[in-house]
């Protein structure tokens, strides 16, 4: 629906700032309509509709797509929060067909099959926004080039193990603070060394923060890995397949929602994390062949 | 005097609120705890998910406290999600939804969309002088008002703005005020400047 004849949509401003209103929040993947309305009565900000959980489809292996419109379609309808949707690294078309399904974001996602090797998504060309993985400041800086709205540290998706967020989590926030204490003339070799525009590098160094809302994702399966992500200075915290592969996913989504609000309190910490049942089993890095290790596409 | 205004953070863009409410000269600060709500003057409800809000001020036994000093007459100000919370009546929201009930109009949440159809545009506020470009994000807007509710901007009469034509986007009542956009995110301060007089007049 068009609204006023002088208005603009589509707009960096408007893109940006919807990520800015899921600001302390949890978005959780989800499979059908059902585990969609367990997360919003959660309390998520956010539904991330996909067809398998990255930890299903690391089981499973083939070529993971953008999922089913009939899927994102129900989805949709089922919940009144926003929907986002993850399209295939460099597959526009996947992106053209989301944003034609109205979804509220796109994650131009690693844990799906790359569809191109070389290139990424130009997202400026999109009403819809894009949020998009990093495992460093450099790549963050390279997706914002190309348009994305929201940034995400990578992690290592469908494992259950946290210490691949922290990495990526720590070298963005080491990278920074590393620019915010460079002198003017260093922020040229600075920005040649992070294969990242002179103009964003400056504008980070100057900030002393990214230009969009930084997230976390990939391993998060219980409140206090959340809680620690926020700690490190994640803005927000995806969780993909830590809530619905655990044992109690209605206790465990909320419980997430809860420690990432007050991920500074041990006491309300302490608290929500009693009497989740199992988590998910999980699978350390170090036990996946490189190959296999999904933050390694994209760069 | 120093206004202490508190930014309700439990979810969404909370610095943006604090810093366009410092730059009015006023203390901001977040307020996650009842005790924390019983040392502000006033209080901001930021933009944001407005269910998960909800159900945090539920769960962290925030939402009685808050209703019992709105009704005492504590200046508030909502943007987006906090005008949906500060409404009496929520339409197309989840059947569980609290609304705080310190305004009496009636919000239609994600009124103007989906976030494809978010937008920015020129717009005309009652007692400021020049237009302010608001930001519009699966924005609600006020479907109904009691009479007693001001007006202070509505989307304009004519073709072209569709169902949104003659919308209520910002209203007051006493001390109360809610946008349905996000002055927060312009780095344009004059509404949250009307606020802060707002609370220290108060």
């Amino acid at each position: 629906m068009t609204t006023t004849l002088d208005s603009k949509i589509g707009t960096a401003q408007v893109k940006r700032g919807m990520a800015e209103m899921l600001k302390g929040g949890v978005i959780m993947d989800v499979v059908t309509p059902e585990q969609a309305k367990i997360a919003e009565d959660a309390g998520a900000v956010a539904v991330m509709a996909l067809e398998r959980v990255p930890a299903d489809i690391r089981a499973q292996g083939g070529v993971a797509r953008m999922s089913d419109p009939d899927l994102i379609g129900g989805i949709v309808d089922a919940v009144s929060i926003p929907v986002m949707a993850k399209a295939r690294i460099g597959h526009f078309v996947e992106a053209q067909i989301l944003q034609s399904l109205g979804v509220d974001y796109i994650d131009e996602s690693e844990v799906l099959t790359p569809a191109d090797y070389a290139n990424h998504i130009d997202k400026f060309g999109f009403t819809v926004p894009f949020v998009c993985g990093a495992t460093n400041l450099g790549e963050a800086l390279r997706r914002l080039t190309e348009g994305a709205a929201m940034i995400r540290s990578k992690g290592e998706a469908g494992t259950g193990d946290v210490s691949n967020a922290t990495t990526h989590m720590r070298a963005i926030r080491a990278e920074i603070r590393k620019l915010t204490s460079l002198p003017e003339d260093e922020l040229y070799v600075a920005a040649k060394e992070l294969q990242a525009p002179y103009e964003l590098v400056r504008e980070v160094a100057s900030k002393g923060k990214l230009p969009v809302v930084l997230f976390t994702a990939g391993g998060i399966a219980t409140p206090a890995d959340a809680a620690m992500m926020m700690q490190l200075g994640a803005e927000g915290v995806f969780v993909g397949s830590g809530i619905f592969k655990s044992g109690d996913p209605a206790r465990r989504a909320a419980a997430i929602v809860k420690a990432t609000t007050f991920y500074d309190d041990p006491d309300v910490l302490a608290k929500t994390s009693r009497g989740l049942g199992e988590a998910m089993v999980g699978l350390t890095v170090d036990a996946i062949p490189e190959p296999h290790r999904l933050a390694e596409r994209g760069w | 005097m120093t206004p202490n205004i508190g930014v309700l953070a439990l979810q969404g863009d909370v610095r943006e609120h604090v810093r366009a409410l410092e730059s009015c000269g006023a203390r901001a600060c977040p307020v996650r705890r009842p005790e924390e709500l019983a040392a502000v003057d006033g209080l901001v409800l930021p933009g944001g998910e407005s269910t998960a809000m909800n159900r945090l001020l539920e769960q962290f036994e925030l939402g009685e406290p808050l209703r019992a000093r709105l009704a005492e007459g504590m200046p508030a100000y909502g943007s987006c999600a906090g005008m949906i919370l500060l409404a009496k009546e929520i339409l197309d929201g989840r059947a569980d939804q609290q609304p705080l009930g310190a305004l009496d109009i009636v919000v239609r949440r994600n009124a103007f969309g989906r976030q494809v159809d978010s937008f920015e545009t020129e717009l005309a506020f009652s007692g400021i002088a020049e237009p302010l470009h608001a930001v519009f994000i699966r924005a609600p807007w006020v479907e109904s008002r009691a009479e007693h509710v001001e007006v202070l901007a509505s989307i304009p009469e004519g073709t072209g703005h569709g169902p949104a034509a003659g919308r209520i986007v910002a209203a007051r009542q006493g001390s109360v005020f809610v946008t349905a956009f996000h002055p927060e995110l312009t780095g344009d301060a004059r509404v949250h400047n009307r606020f802060v007089e707002l609370v220290r007049e108060h």
